[in-house]
């Protein structure tokens, strides 16, 4: 059973990686948003490591919306999806090695980058590895949810902006918990507790919400 | 079907709802009014003013009700949509769509009062306090069911999608109350479901209950009538849909319209579930 998830991982992340322009296309979004704020709000230092956390946070989750809109909408064009929804392997576990291999190949890059644009906001020290590790825990959550949402409004009119409205309130959780843990460590509190939740909200939403995103498949599907 | 037996699941049929509503309504409009003109009454004139807020306290008796009408209706919401998704009873997505509107008509009252509560007592009518963010948090899941509901072009698929979020909205609003309460708070404790016993005064708390009566009673009589009319609008060209809007449902078109459910459903419908 391991071996098809194997291959359909590693389909999607070389399909995603051959196509260049995606991954750079949502690293730019990511980059360029927090690159607004500063230009908003203006370059005193202290200003903008106050905002820091949330703006990184904020970038973040827009990040992982954009990018979740197209997760099953080309698979579901040219018939794949349907196709995957037949095979033996559980939806389940075949839309968690999509999400997966999404968040592999978009999500990560962004945890990487996430130090250095946390550092250019005025973030020092061990403030960007708990920046960096909050958004390790927290992005694979947003991206579980974000599939739900992608899944629902496939084929519906309007998807993008509607899944705006509906992902966005259910990224609530994880968006206070991720910049509270950084917003902690810039004031030397502890920052564990933090850390800790949103590795509980991963633990929770790892198993449960692949099944939405399959029961969410199989609505669009049927 | 198994549950045969079980009376209530008459229900499910949507000409019997029809005419259960038909029959509940009009009393609960009344009673809705009376328990409204009472509480507030006893809202004006009979509690007294509060110690330290004065009289700006007494837009509790519409803020508390609505605040907890708001939530209640999501939870509601989400049970009827467990119920569809699970026996595709298509009743129940006809309730949940019908309670929608009301929740989230109760959930922004809700907002709007604790805003013209908030500016005499607190001195500003927004803060980004825990409860108030929550609060406008689940006004934003109802928007999002509603127009996940709408943006279907199949209803039966429409409404599955948004069955299976709210669902997963009830899942998180616990979750989503927790973490912003952990973030912020300056809202006031709570008042009356405490274990010493309600902090305030006897008629004070008369005239919540009846408050919360008459907002409970009005949005059943309002989600019963809106479920009536999507109901119809759904079984247009039933028999008994056209005979029910004309005003003369007959007990033999109703019984005939219920057996359909269990046998063949009407032309309009497709019953496919694969």
């Amino acid at each position: 059973m391991v071996r098809p998830l194997w291959t359909l991982l590693q389909r999607d992340i070389s399909l995603i990686v051959t196509r260049r322009q995606d991954v750079l296309t949502v690293v730019a979004f990511f980059v360029i948003v927090i690159t607004l704020f500063p230009l908003a709000i203006g370059p005193e230092p202290e200003k903008l490591r106050t905002i820091a956390p949330g703006a990184v946070w904020v970038a973040a989750a827009l990040a992982s919306l954009i990018s979740l809109d197209r997760l099953f909408a080309d698979d579901w064009r040219d018939g794949t999806l349907e196709q995957l929804a037949l095979a033996p392997q559980p939806l389940a576990l075949t839309a968690l090695a999509k999400v997966l291999a999404h968040w592999l190949s978009l999500g990560l890059p962004l945890v990487i980058l996430s130090p250095a644009l946390g550092y250019a906001l005025g973030l020092q020290g061990i403030e960007l590895a708990v920046l960096a590790g909050s958004l390790l825990l927290g992005t694979p959550v947003l991206s579980l949810l974000g599939a739900v949402g992608a899944a629902m409004t496939l084929g519906v009119r309007g998807g993008g902006a509607l899944m705006a409205l509906l992902i966005l309130p259910l990224y609530v959780p994880v968006l206070i918990l991720g910049a509270g843990a950084v917003n902690e460590a810039m004031f030397a509190a502890p920052y564990q507790a933090h850390l800790s939740l949103l590795g509980a909200l991963l633990a929770v939403a790892l198993p449960l919400l692949p099944l939405a995103i399959a029961g969410a498949l199989r609505i669009t599907l049927d | 079907m198994t549950g045969r037996s079980i009376p209530w699941l008459k229900f499910t049929a949507p000409a019997n709802f029809y005419t259960l509503a038909q029959r509940l309504v009009p009393w609960l409009w009344p009673a809705a009014a009376l328990c409204a003109v009472a509480g507030l009454y006893m809202g004006f004139f009979v509690a007294p003013p509060d110690h330290q807020q004065g009289d700006a306290y007494r837009i509790l008796f519409i803020h508390v009700p609505t605040a907890w009408m708001g939530m209640l209706l999501y939870l509601l919401l989400a049970a009827y949509g467990a119920i569809f998704l699970v026996w595709r009873i298509k009743m129940a997505d006809i309730m949940a769509r019908a309670i929608a509107p009301t929740g989230a008509l109760m959930t922004f009252l809700s907002l709007w009062t604790g805003a013209l509560w908030g500016a005499p007592t607190w001195g500003t009518f927004w803060v980004w306090d825990a409860r108030l963010t929550s609060t406008l948090i689940l006004l934003f899941l109802f928007l999002g069911y509603m127009a996940l509901h709408a943006a279907s072009d199949d209803r039966e698929k429409g409404g599955r999608a948004a069955s299976l979020l709210a669902i997963i909205g009830a899942v998180n609003v616990p979750i989503i109350y927790f973490s912003v309460e952990w973030w912020y708070n300056l809202h006031q404790g709570v008042s009356v479901m405490r274990s010493d016993g309600p902090s305030m005064a006897d008629s004070m708390l008369a005239a919540l209950l009846l408050m919360i009566a008459a907002f409970w009673i009005y949005a059943g009589a309002i989600v019963l009538r809106r479920a009536q009319a999507e109901a119809l609008s759904r079984e247009a060209r039933t028999e008994w849909a056209q005979a029910a809007a004309a005003g003369r449902l007959t007990r033999e078109q109703r019984e005939r319209a219920a057996v359909g459910i269990e046998g063949n459903r009407p032309p309009l419908e497709s019953g496919g579930q694969t």
